[in-house]
């Protein structure tokens, strides 16, 4: 809250912790609903200029950076056209059916993934892979695993960002997550 | 009334098992579910072995760092700070 008190008061320094503390995670977010990275661009900075425009309405009842992602999301969906805004929870199995017998036990079961995977050179690939992984995740499934996993937001605060209930933010956090264990998997078979 | 597809009524199949870890993770899953879950892994090596891969899926996915902001845009930050100070205010 001081650092809210200081920016009310108009101390520059005080905008400029501001960004650097959370900017970066902006954007990211951002780019999970808008097709660019230049319109992400221009949506956190339209974010930024309505959280300067909105300060004296910050309650403190969420946190700054709740606060913060909630007006992002809200400016991401009037820019985004990705989107859908209804969440359709189909069939989406977290393990290919084919690697169960017809019990349902595995047939091809996990293999134990080594320790020694934070070989640096790996480990960057490895990133790099998980990266683009969670940029192909469907946008639902991505806007949930970014604020999960990657801002290590609780759920109570991704449904109130994301305006969805407490179900659909597990599935969706479910799958995303399926989705990108299978993908290492598939990547420390190959190295 | 629950309705049995599996032979053994009690026994979680590991299709099934996999598809409750993140409810377990999350802690919402309700007691008997939770019981049945972990008796399940107490018996499956290789379910507990993709639970650990789960974990660690998820401690990778939180390594990533998100891309530094450049110069470029703090500047372009910082003009659209000293812009807003300007702005007539109305309160």
């Amino acid at each position: 809250m001081e650092l809210l008190a200081r920016l009310r008061s108009g101390d520059e320094q005080a905008f400029i912790i501001l960004v650097r503390r959370h900017h970066a995670a902006m954007l990211r977010l951002a780019g999970t609903f808008v097709p660019s990275f230049a319109v992400a661009e221009e949506v956190v900075q339209d974010t930024w200029l309505g959280v300067l425009r909105g300060i004296s309405a910050f309650q403190g009842r969420s946190s700054v950076k709740t606060w913060l992602f909630r007006i992002l999301v809200n400016r991401a969906r009037t820019a985004g056209v990705r989107e859908r805004r209804t969440v359709t929870l189909g069939e989406e199995p977290a393990v290919d059916p084919v690697r169960f017998d017809q019990a349902g036990q595995w047939a091809s079961p996990p293999q134990h993934w080594a320790e020694d995977a934070d070989d640096r050179m790996q480990a960057a690939k490895v990133a790099d892979r998980i990266r683009s992984a969670i940029e192909d995740l469907p946008p639902r499934q991505r806007q949930v695993v970014t604020l999960r996993d990657l801002d290590g937001l609780g759920s109570a605060d991704v449904c109130s960002i994301l305006q969805i209930s407490a179900a659909n933010q597990r599935v969706l956090l479910h799958r995303g997550r399926s989705r990108l264990r299978q993908l290492i998997e598939t990547e420390f078979g190959r190295i | 009334m629950r309705v049995n597809l599996r032979p053994r009524s009690r026994d979680l199949a590991c299709q099934q098992a996999v598809e409750l870890v993140t409810g377990y993770l999350e802690d919402a899953l309700s007691p008997a579910a939770r019981r049945r879950f972990e008796t399940h892994l107490a018996g499956c090596p290789h379910c507990t072995e993709y639970l650990a891969q789960m974990r660690a899926t998820i401690k990778l996915t939180g390594e990533l760092t998100p891309a530094d902001l450049t110069p470029g845009m703090q500047a372009e930050l910082i003009a659209l700070y000293r812009r807003w100070k300007d702005e007539p205010r109305t309160e």
